[in-house]
């Protein structure tokens, strides 16, 4: 019974992606309840902190942006059988490097923009594609090579920060990127005094605006829709995928099986190293000094398995993954519950997508063995 | 060794030592026995035939209690009982000896054959001359010729195989299975086994052997059970008839056994190997100053038994593994250790040895599979971009042409059987119009049907002039589809005869490491 249920569901991926976190809902309220609030006002509070405003839908889709674009580097290195762990480092590399270039070169906006992501793109491939070259060349496992180089990321970033003509002087953080590298929306106008005047007689448009909004959503959609076409469309895709798949069946076509380890790395580190980017040039403006990773590499993990691995389920797995942390600190002040609940609610929604999966995979491998056997 | 043996084995009076009745079982919607009856008495060998994913084997995992039938019984001399384990069926004395060894390898003979049911003293100490004592017996009764203090590394695949046997004795079985014991034996070996079958029958154990190898049925086999696609279909007396009747009735049509071949003058050389030196995965030399030369509109056989290089050599052709030193070349042109790629462009094609891990990406669909190695070129592709139409045409086309069911381009290979796994692979590699096509036991688990058409496969490919090199196991086949045959020992080619002029007798003692005049 309980089999047949599972069957069910693993036929349909998005139905049991939806009862996951339905599931992962249900026991985040129980947590609630055990620790003394009322669940329903709890989730009420976090619905309306996410869609209660235009301001709070902004921020949801300002959280979101990073975690699609590192949730699409983990799905596109795991098409070709790699496990990114290391997309906390590339993107690490990818907004150190924003900044540099952001803010050292003074380039007209239209060319600054496009220099700061492709420079941010260059680094942060390179970086990705260190791992794969380890690995194509030597066999070092990419899991820990990642890890490793997560480490030299960050304090390469917390070691520039403290380079003179870098670090703004009192503050443990760099100069901000000029205005021309900035992607912001309307940056300049809106704190300019037309802008100011005309926003307070569009309430609408004052709240939006309140927020860093700024055209790294709609590039991170671009992507995921070019990361579909690259994987679906292209003859580098489907080596890919075929490396992914079965390695020694791609060998024996023909295919590069080591070169193509070392391409997929360094797309993958360049996805990851353009949410770093991005969020320097949307959001941030400059880097701080990092006492820990900031986690949009890890939840990146959490979003690629939420979608399945696929780019439209990156976009929207990133989606709900922004909504989540960006609603759910809000049940602090307004009835005292504590946010890690909501951490431990996302954490039991991957959980258990996760396991589910397992279930799948360990099934299809059963019939598998039985197709076989038979 | 025949059924003439014992005419009364079965004899209406005697109770069946197994009768298994009305077997249903069923994995979620596929039913894999379909009320399948079985019947066998003491003393006699019954075969179980069927092609490949009938369900012979999950039968005989019911009757070991490795799964639960979902409807039917069993009654062990007449007696209704449930094996919910192999343990159980122990208890009852079944016995089952397996395709594929559950052997320590670094274990003695009798240390595996005591293992988990050790005689110990105090201090958890072995009694191991005693057992050693009882193996030797039991090897004795049943002239197994087995040495009891041998390492199981050291002993061939048939003494393996006996100790297998013997595992199952040891443990008190009257009722053996044997899961396709033939598959792994020299035909030496194999005659052997018919010899030790005997013995064991004469003794009063009765034997379910499961085949799909009719020759080696019709002299082992008293009965015959045949089942086609989980259905019963007949229980026949196996002297009363014969290989063509049983073939029909397992594949449900009559099937064509002689390969059907016009003699044909062979051209020029087309691959030449030279001295060639191959290690295997361990650094030791697996291929050892190997020459072979394969010429245009000839089938040459590899003939050997697995293990003997073979593997080695084809990785080494086909870029896929280091060659160390020597020289292969293609109509003169050297294509030593170049990558796959170039060797595939150098129009080599090969229908590799396994082919679920080499052959196919069982993920991807059948057309993705079909341009596998083509996917980069014109039509399938323009300027890195797939071109999704012209590979579906071009997949249809083949599909027609090979015969792949389900006719389905997108269905996911992986859920293929194997026939039509193999069907794929011929499709592409034949398509690609090769000089040389390497077959590595193409029909490898593939049934009877499937068999005919790769052989028909290969033979057009030589009628077309092309250069064939066919490796295989099975030495039926190698004499039935080559031109030439040449047999691998060790590494080295060390025999060469005319297909003509081939017999199964001095072609297996050249593989066992004899000469063509021992």
């Amino acid at each position: 019974m309980i089999k047949k249920f599972l069957k069910l569901f693993s036929n349909n991926v998005f139905l049991f992606t939806v009862i996951s976190i339905f599931l992962g809902l249900f026991i985040g309220a129980i947590i609630l309840l055990a620790a003394g609030f009322n669940p329903l006002q709890a989730y009420g509070v976090m619905l309306q902190g996410i869609f209660g405003k235009p301001k709070y839908l902004s921020y949801v889709i300002i959280r979101s942006t990073p975690l699609i674009l590192t949730g699409l580097s983990i799905a596109f290195a795991f098409r070709t059988g790699l496990f990114n762990i290391g997309a906390e480092g590339q993107y690490i590399i990818g907004s150190t490097v924003a900044v540099v270039v952001g803010y050292f070169i003074h380039l007209p906006a239209i060319l600054h923009i496009p220099l700061v992501i492709i420079c941010a793109l260059i680094a942060s491939g390179f970086w990705g594609g260190i791992t794969g070259f380890f690995k194509a060349r030597f066999g070092v496992n990419e899991v820990i090579s990642t890890i490793m180089l997560n480490w030299v990321a960050l304090y390469l970033q917390n070691f520039l920060i403290y380079t003179p003509g870098f670090q703004k002087p009192g503050g443990e953080v760099s100069y901000a990127i000029q205005p021309t590298a900035s992607i912001t929306f309307l940056d300049k106008w809106k704190r300019s005094e037309e802008g100011i005047a005309w926003l307070l007689d569009h309430p609408f448009w004052r709240d939006l605006f309140k927020t860093p909004i700024n055209w790294g959503f709609l590039i991170a959609i671009a992507v995921a829709v070019l990361v579909w076409f690259i994987l679906k469309h292209t003859t580098l895709g489907y080596r890919l995928r075929a490396v992914g798949f079965n390695l020694y069946a791609a060998e024996y076509g023909g295919i590069n099986v080591k070169k193509n380890m070392v391409i997929s790395m360094t797309i993958a580190g360049a996805l990851s190293g353009l949410a770093g980017a991005l969020q320097v040039m949307g959001v941030s403006h400059q880097i701080s000094l990092l006492a820990a990773m900031e986690g949009y590499g890890f939840d990146g993990i959490a979003v690629s398995l939420i979608g399945n691995s696929t780019p439209i389920g990156c976009v929207f797995s990133g989606l709900l993954f922004g909504g989540l942390k960006y609603g759910g600190p809000k049940m602090q002040p307004a009835m005292g519950a504590p946010s890690e609940i909501i951490n431990i609610v996302i954490g039991i929604i991957v959980f258990f997508i996760a396991i589910p999966q397992v279930i799948r995979l360990i099934l299809e491998f059963g019939k598998r063995k039985k197709a076989e056997k038979v | 060794m025949s059924g003439n043996i014992k005419p009364d084995a079965k004899s209406t009076a005697q109770i069946p030592v197994v009768y298994m009745k009305n077997i249903i079982k069923k994995f979620g919607d596929f039913v894999a026995n379909d009320t399948i009856s079985l019947k066998v008495h003491k003393g006699e060998v019954h075969a179980l035939l069927g092609e490949n994913g009938a369900g012979k084997s999950t039968l005989m995992n019911v009757l070991y209690g490795l799964y639960t039938p979902t409807s039917g019984q069993i009654f062990i001399n007449g007696k209704e009982v449930e094996i919910k384990n192999p343990n159980i069926a122990i208890q009852h004395k079944i016995g089952m000896v397996h395709q594929h060894f559950m052997l320590v390898k670094p274990f003695t003979v009798t240390e595996n054959i005591i293992l988990g049911m050790e005689k110990t003293g105090s201090f958890g100490k072995l009694h191991i001359a005693e057992a050693e004592k009882e193996v030797e017996e039991l090897s004795k009764k049943y002239g197994l010729a087995v040495n009891p203090r041998a390492k199981i590394e050291d002993i061939t695949v048939g003494m393996q195989q006996r100790v297998e046997i013997l595992k199952a004795l040891y443990r008190g079985a009257d009722i053996l299975i044997l899961d396709e014991p033939t598959a792994v034996l020299t035909p030496q070996e194999i005659y052997e086994l018919g010899k030790i079958v005997h013995n064991l029958t004469k003794e009063g154990k009765s034997i379910i052997l499961i085949s799909h190898k009719l020759k080696e049925l019709k002299i082992m086999a008293d009965y015959c059970t045949i089942i086609r696609r989980g259905k019963f279909i007949d229980t026949v007396d196996v002297s009363k008839t014969t290989e063509e009747e049983l073939a029909a009735k397992m594949v449900g049509r009559a099937v064509n056994f002689i390969v059907d071949k016009k003699p044909k003058e062979a051209g020029e050389v087309v691959l030449k190997i030279e001295d060639l030196v191959v290690k295997d995965n361990r650094g030791l030399d697996a291929v050892k100053k190997l020459s072979l030369e394969v010429r245009r509109g000839e089938i040459l056989g590899l003939a050997g038994i697995d293990g003997n290089g073979q593997s080695q050599l084809l990785e080494a052709i086909t870029g896929l593994r280091k060659i160390e030193s020597g020289k292969v070349s293609i109509h003169n042109k050297d294509i030593t250790n170049k990558t796959p790629l170039e060797i595939i462009e150098s129009k080599i094609s090969n229908i590799p040895q396994d082919r679920q891990k080499r052959g196919l990406v069982l993920d991807f669909s059948v057309s993705e599979n079909l341009i596998l190695e083509n996917h980069f070129k014109k039509p399938f592709a323009k300027k890195g971009v797939l071109d999704h139409l012209k590979i579906t045409e071009f997949s249809i086309e083949l599909i027609d042409k090979f015969d792949v069911r389900p006719t389905d381009e997108n269905k996911i290979v992986g859920n293929l059987s194997g026939g039509n796994q193999q069907k794929v692979i011929i499709a592409r590699e034949v398509t690609n119009d090769p000089d040389l096509l390497i077959a590595a036991q193409p029909t490898r688990g593939l049934d009877v049907g499937a068999i005919e058409y790769v052989h028909r496969a290969l033979v057009r490919q030589r009628d077309e002039d092309k250069a064939v090199l066919l490796v295989s196991l099975e030495l039926d086949e190698v004499i039935n589809v080559s031109d030439r045959i040449a047999v691998i020992y060790e590494g080295a080619i060390v025999g060469m005869v005319d297909a003509k002029d081939a017999d199964i007798e001095s072609l297996g003692l050249m593989m066992a490491g004899g000469t063509a005049s021992d």
